[in-house]
């Protein structure tokens, strides 16, 4: 079991149930993937709510960090999708601090990340685009499907254009969740790998301990990339749920 | 027109840079529809431009750039495979849904470079400057 763990980059995605729970034939299990995800609001609400406990005109450090995210998300908001895109920023914030906070703890060793699984971003990606459908029909009915006339196009290539768009936004959730699935899942195999080298090297006496410092460098520094890679992430997830909110908003712009 | 609806510096800029009373209103709101169509592309160029800038690793880049596309054609085939189940049109859906798929994923990726308008704006920032 500890030698597989070694060689096996993948072994620290795999999910495996804590509570079993069936009901009707359904795996409904509380499984380590649940729990992180609980864990992942746990913290956040719990940081949000202790920094800004205190309430304080002249913020103190931990306030001031909440009042970043605060600002940072309501600027992203108000630049992509205007003033009337505000309305949004409940939802926009809670997928921001989502994906930022759990991406950050599936840094620690040994916790499981969530956002490496494509079935949570997807979840994440399709409540984003399901807003954007909802509300584009529900604010300008019919009006919402000019998003896929583009203008000045000729009559005969209409059909086929149209066709492109439709295919073009329905790739929209999914290339917003394999984008964030895929470089957390890469970033955690590669930093598996070289921790891995780092192992095996050191088995092969003076030489491969000496050896080993290499693989170790590169785990650290990539560890600081994977730091980097989580915020931008969140970062990028948070900026496209603004611009496709923005084409609810504003379809025939 | 959307761009009515962006509160940010525009208004300022516009009148600052048109001291002159003599100018008759028309005139002023089609420079302020010119200023604000440029501003407006610009702006996703910059949001763009900020993704690009930290995540300044061609890794980055390459992600991004292949998830668009691979999203484009999965998403073709996809819908194409369903029209094929639903409607029992055998293989000809699954074709011309790669096909139109393949045209979407490169839409998407020339898109996400900045190579064309984004949804809905196609020809827009033309308009009002004749």
């Amino acid at each position: 079991m500890a030698a597989a763990d070694k060689v096996d980059p993948i072994h620290q995605f795999q999910i495996h149930p804590i509570v079993p729970i069936h009901i009707g034939g359904y795996d409904l299990s509380f499984t380590n993937s649940a729990l992180f995800m609980v864990v992942t609001i746990a913290v956040a609400s719990a940081f949000l709510y202790m920094s800004t406990a205190s309430r304080s005109l002249i913020p103190g450090r931990l306030q001031s960090v909440s009042e970043m995210a605060y600002e940072f998300v309501g600027n992203m908001l108000r630049d992509a999708a205007g003033k009337q895109g505000m309305q949004f920023f409940p939802l926009v914030f809670s997928l921001f601090m989502f994906v930022l906070v759990a991406n950050l703890i599936g840094l620690f060793p040994y916790f499981f990340t969530i956002t490496s699984h494509i079935i949570v971003t997807f979840t994440l990606a399709a409540l984003v685009i399901g807003t954007v459908i909802v509300y584009g029909f529900a604010k300008h009915g019919l009006g919402f499907l000019k998003l896929f006339v583009p203008h000045g196009v000729p009559g005969y290539l209409m059909p086929l254009v149209v066709a492109i768009e439709v295919i073009s936004f329905v790739s929209r959730p999914v290339s917003l969740s394999v984008r964030l699935f895929a470089n957390m899942l890469a970033g955690h195999i590669t930093l598996k790998v070289f921790s891995g080298f780092v192992v095996t090297l050191s088995a092969f006496g003076a030489v491969g301990i000496a050896g080993s410092v290499l693989p170790l460098a590169m785990a650290v520094a990539l560890t600081a990339l994977e730091l980097l890679v989580a915020f931008l992430q969140a970062y990028v997830f948070a900026v496209l749920t603004c611009m496709y909110l923005n084409d609810a908003l504003h379809p025939s712009h | 027109m959307a761009d009515k609806n962006r509160p940010d510096g525009t208004g300022e800029t516009g009148r600052g840079r048109q001291p002159e009373a003599t100018i008759r209103d028309d005139e002023l709101e089609r420079r302020r529809r010119e200023l604000e169509a440029s501003l407006a592309s610009r702006r996703t160029d910059r949001l763009e431009g900020k993704d690009d800038a930290k995540a300044a690793t061609g890794y980055g880049q390459a992600l991004k750039l292949s998830s668009e596309f691979i999203a484009g054609v999965v998403v073709g085939v996809g819908l194409g495979w369903i029209i094929d189940r639903l409607a029992g049109t055998a293989p000809f859906g699954l074709i011309v849904g790669l096909l139109l798929g393949f045209g979407a994923g490169v839409l998407n990726v020339l898109r996400s470079s900045g190579q064309v308008a984004q949804f809905g704006q196609g020809g827009k920032p033309r308009d009002p400057k004749e």
